[in-house]
């Protein structure tokens, strides 16, 4: 974006955007304060920029960018599904908002009501006994069920089970957390029908395995058919199932990991619930167990008693804090407001929209695009671009080429076993004309892909930059501004 | 899709020439194809013993990052320095300038696809 200066780059030396007034109060050194050794010796090359350069700046920024509120987002495994205004009402109460995390519990009865609300509906929802609103994401949240699976088989003097287990369609969150949580990884393949090879399932089991990390519907929007089955082998051989919670939008209100056996889950609110997606967070990774996982779960707990919410933090099991005070406190808010409007019955609209509508655009496009496994899909649609590869149009041209039609891409590339893999989830939240031009684009683009190719290999044509070289962005990764006009120093 | 006759091929898109005890290896033309564009390869240093099938690196595209697995088995003699700074050689010259490594073998590799093999496997 050669045009579009940093805001580093708008600097002008003295240019100010606010003068602050004449200090009233009496003055003190502040090296006094901190420390001398605290203190730069040299100024902070901030921008000097006037308060309406700030407004142009990121107003412009604002412009370029594409989001939910901008229009359809069909980023298939990350359900960028609308995200309600009222949650942002409920979320900017003062009473919320203000609140302090030092603040006696007597005095935050409110917010701790919140927090405890929502893990009780959590529970209720997935099919566990209890809830965690502490995991600040996804991520943390799957790392914490690992570590609390890992405790529970320690306290059963079962040290040896440190493999876990992963579908080979699965994203590669679930093998990074094993890895962090000091596992080893071992795939499991996938069988023609899209679900798990449960021969090759019983070929991993054994001694040595901790868990079985599994999405369902699974990372290719498809149900798993033999869940209750994978869950008793997995059980027989003395191991625990995790669910991964990312596709939840697809069953809340229908159906329930804990009903199907798993022994503990993770929620992305971000996800399902409808807080704001993005940004690196702040997020919330619900997580949800059985009760034989209770006595580890982070501390403190938010309990009930006689009326009165409190923090339990005589937790002697747990495995520890995941995150400082109780989470990322405002997405409880948010979800809170989300699940409250709809309510019990209204919850499960979401996951019959979200199915229907994915089955929809699957229908409309799939003699251009084929599904790669030919069934009923959930909440999100996996199809090939392969006829089109025939062609020399790769996916990745035919994603670049709807962005000229107004749409934001769909995940291409995955999940892995899939080739030319275009993976579409429309959401809920998407309106039948939405769907309808999604299709319609995606049709032309079938059509451009045996008329013009050339159109596909160049696209986006319409965005305020064309197709960016990816491999030089990631060979020559350099993000941090540096003075033009002045070399850098190193310091040791 | 170039599959030249001088070498033999893993299902896992890796080929390898035998030179006397030295196996020259590297990924096939289909596999750069399927990856796109090579950004960086994580490999080891010589003297590394890997076993058939191993993995002993992994490389990574604007697409993905996937692990590389060792056709035979025995220990690393060389690791083809010019990667490090033009990893888009396995891309330009997969079977050329785009090798990956040198495996001094332990025994006799088992089990790998002859050219033609190769050809079935990928056009499934």
């Amino acid at each position: 974006m050669a045009d579009f200066p940093l805001i580093f780059e708008r600097s002008v030396p003295n240019r100010r955007g606010c003068v602050p007034p004449v200090c009233d109060v009496p003055t003190k050194d502040v090296a006094s304060l901190i420390g001398a050794d605290n203190l730069r010796t040299e100024p902070a090359e901030l921008p000097e920029v006037s308060e309406l350069d700030v407004v142009r700046h990121f107003t412009n920024l604002s412009q370029r960018t594409y989001g939910i509120d901008n229009g359809f987002y069909p980023l298939g495994s990350c359900t960028m599904k609308y995200n309600p205004r009222v949650n942002e009402a409920a979320a900017a109460n003062p009473a919320f908002a203000s609140a302090h995390p030092f603040q006696p519990p007597k005095t935050v009865q409110g917010s701790l009501r919140v927090i405890h609300d929502l893990q009780t509906w959590m529970a209720e929802i997935t099919g566990f006994d209890v809830a965690t609103m502490q995991p600040p994401a996804g991520a943390s949240g799957e790392l914490l069920c690992l570590l609390m699976i890992r405790a529970y088989h320690l306290s059963r003097n079962d040290a040896q089970r440190t493999v876990i287990l992963v579908p080979d369609s699965a994203h590669g969150t679930n093998p990074a957390s094993a890895a962090r949580a000091g596992c080893t990884v071992q795939s499991v393949k996938t069988n023609e029908r899209g679900s798990t090879d449960l021969q090759d399932l019983k070929s991993h089991l054994g001694p040595h395995v901790a868990a079985m990390m599994l999405t369902n519907p699974n990372t290719i929007g498809l149900f798993e058919e033999n869940i209750l089955e994978i869950c008793d082998l997995i059980h027989q051989a003395g191991a625990q199932v995790f669910c991964d919670g990312a596709n939840m939008n697809a069953l809340v209100g229908i159906a329930r990991p804990g009903d199907m056996g798993f022994d503990c889950m993770h929620l992305n609110l971000h996800k399902t619930f409808s807080t704001p997606h993005g940004g690196g967070g702040p997020g919330c990774g619900c997580v949800a167990v059985k009760s034989h996982l209770e006595p580890f779960l982070p501390s403190p707990v938010i309990q009930k008693t006689g009326g009165e919410y409190v923090l339990d933090e005589d937790r002697p099991r747990s495995v520890g804090r995941v995150h400082t005070w109780y989470g990322n406190f405002l997405m409880n808010v948010r979800a809170w407001a989300y699940v409250r409007a709809y309510g019990a019955e209204g919850l499960s609209s979401i996951a019959k929209y979200a199915v229907l509508n994915a089955n929809y655009v699957q229908a409309r496009i799939r003699h251009e695009f084929p599904p790669a496994y030919d069934r009923v899909c959930m909440h999100e649609c996996v199809l090939t671009a392969s006829n089109q590869k025939k062609l020399g149009v790769r996916a990745f041209d035919i994603s670049k080429r709807l962005i000229d039609y107004g749409f934001h891409p769909p995940t291409n590339y995955f999940p892995l076993i899939v080739p030319e893999a275009l993976m579409i989830e429309p959401t809920e939240s998407e309106s039948k004309q939405t769907l309808d031009a999604f299709c319609d684009a995606m049709l032309k683009i079938a059509e451009e892909a045996r008329t013009s190719p050339e159109l596909l290999h160049s696209a986006p044509h319409n965005a305020p930059v064309g197709r960016l070289d990816e491999a030089w962005a990631a060979k020559n990764l350099d993000v941090r501004w540096k003075p033009s006009s002045k070399p850098q120093t190193v310091k040791a | 899709m170039n599959v030249p006759t001088d070498r033999l091929y893993t299902p896992t898109h890796e080929w390898l020439k035998l030179e006397g005890d030295v196996a020259t290896i590297g990924i096939t033309d289909y596999a750069q194809s399927e990856l796109g564009d090579i950004v960086y390869l994580d490999l080891p240093e010589p003297g590394r013993v890997l076993q058939q099938g191993s993995s002993f690196g992994t490389v990574e595209s604007v697409k993905t990052v996937s692990d590389l697995y060792s056709p035979v088995p025995g220990e690393i003699v060389e690791i083809n320095s010019a990667l490090e700074g033009q990893s888009e050689l396995v891309n330009s010259d997969p079977y050329g300038q785009g090798w990956i490594a040198k495996i001094k073998l332990s025994e006799k590799p088992e089990n790998l696809l002859t050219p033609d093999d190769y050809k079935a496997e990928i056009s499934k």
